[in-house]
């Protein structure tokens, strides 16, 4: 299953719609989509609003593929879980969210294994198709750096 | 194991991306009596059945009535817990637990979100004013003047 998610906070039609034109070019793909309340709705792929947190995690650690914006809570899991991750982020010149963020996020992102930034939908499509390739070059999680958590223990023991 | 004793700890995170951040900080919190903080309840099957959770309202610092609400149970969570350290990775819930765990002289710890990797939220400057540990989880953050650069959650 690819699975795309785009947040609670607000819909994504642009990255909705372009997974929803490569799935009426690839009608075999099996898509879930959470969409926030985007209306109007995809036509070829499957959709719910919103995905409570758990089941989202049971669906990102069974996808393919996941497809999302630059939401952190998302990358962080899949990270987490090892899935092959394609940001497309938010922009803020397209009232997409309040700011650049999550370009910034992408950008500080794209370069760590397991996770590919989609800058157009053209690419987007790209990436989509190497799905099977890219499920291969995704490592298994990083820890929490050591040093973090020794900091905090320190401090909390002190 | 932890050298000393076991301390009260708070644990306060915001939806979304801060929850999972304070999760992935859970080792650091293993040997301590740690009360949970976020704003669902369904974050629940994220924690052991035995672990202590609190849900609080999910207020943004644009809603000033949810705010009200939020300092309300957060404070109340204080005095009932009354925890030595709190910790957070955001948002408004973690600022406004800092300023109230001024009361019961909690020490505070504020990991600065790894979202913020051009530079430091509105409410990490202002919670760096408040912790006494504060953290980004960016190198090129890190100044003389805190944040400090221990590492990140990935």
């Amino acid at each position: 299953m690819i699975l795309v998610t785009v947040g609670a906070q607000m819909p994504f039609p642009r990255l909705v719609d372009a997974v929803d034109d490569w799935a009426g070019a690839h009608p075999d793909a099996d898509v879930f989509a959470q969409i926030g309340d985007q209306v109007p709705v995809p036509t070829h792929v499957s959709h719910v609003p919103l995905v409570d947190p758990v089941e989202l995690r049971s669906r990102i650690q069974d996808a393919e593929l996941v497809v999302a914006h630059a939401g952190m809570g998302t990358i962080i899991t899949c990270l987490e879980l090892g899935a092959p991750l394609v940001i497309f982020p938010r922009e803020g010149s397209r009232r997409e969210t309040r700011n650049d963020h999550q370009v910034a996020t992408a950008h500080h992102f794209g370069d760590r294994p397991g996770i590919w930034v989609a800058d157009s939908t053209a690419s987007l499509c790209d990436l989509i198709d190497r799905r099977h390739e890219l499920r291969a070059l995704t490592p298994t999680a990083p820890e929490t750096s050591p040093g973090l958590l020794d900091t905090i223990r320190d401090f909390i023991d002190a | 194991m932890s050298r000393n004793s076991p301390r009260r700890v708070m644990a306060v995170a915001s939806g979304g991306g801060h929850w999972v951040q304070l999760l992935r900080l859970r080792p650091a919190l293993r040997d301590h009596d740690v009360t949970f903080v976020t704003v669902r309840e369904e974050y629940r099957a994220d924690l052991d059945p035995h672990d202590r959770l609190v849900v609080v309202e999910d207020a943004t610092r644009w809603d000033k009535l949810k705010l009200v609400k939020l300092a309300f149970q957060l404070l109340w969570a204080i005095v009932r817990y009354r925890p030595q350290v709190i910790i957070s990775t955001g948002a408004a819930p973690g600022v406004l637990a800092l300023q109230l765990g001024k009361l019961v002289r909690a020490r505070g710890v504020w990991v600065d979100s790894i979202a913020n990797c051009e530079e430091i939220s509105m409410s990490g400057r202002r919670a760096g004013r408040l912790a006494d540990l504060w953290l980004t989880q960016w190198p090129h953050l890190a100044t003389d003047d805190g944040p400090r650069y221990e590492g990140s959650v990935a």
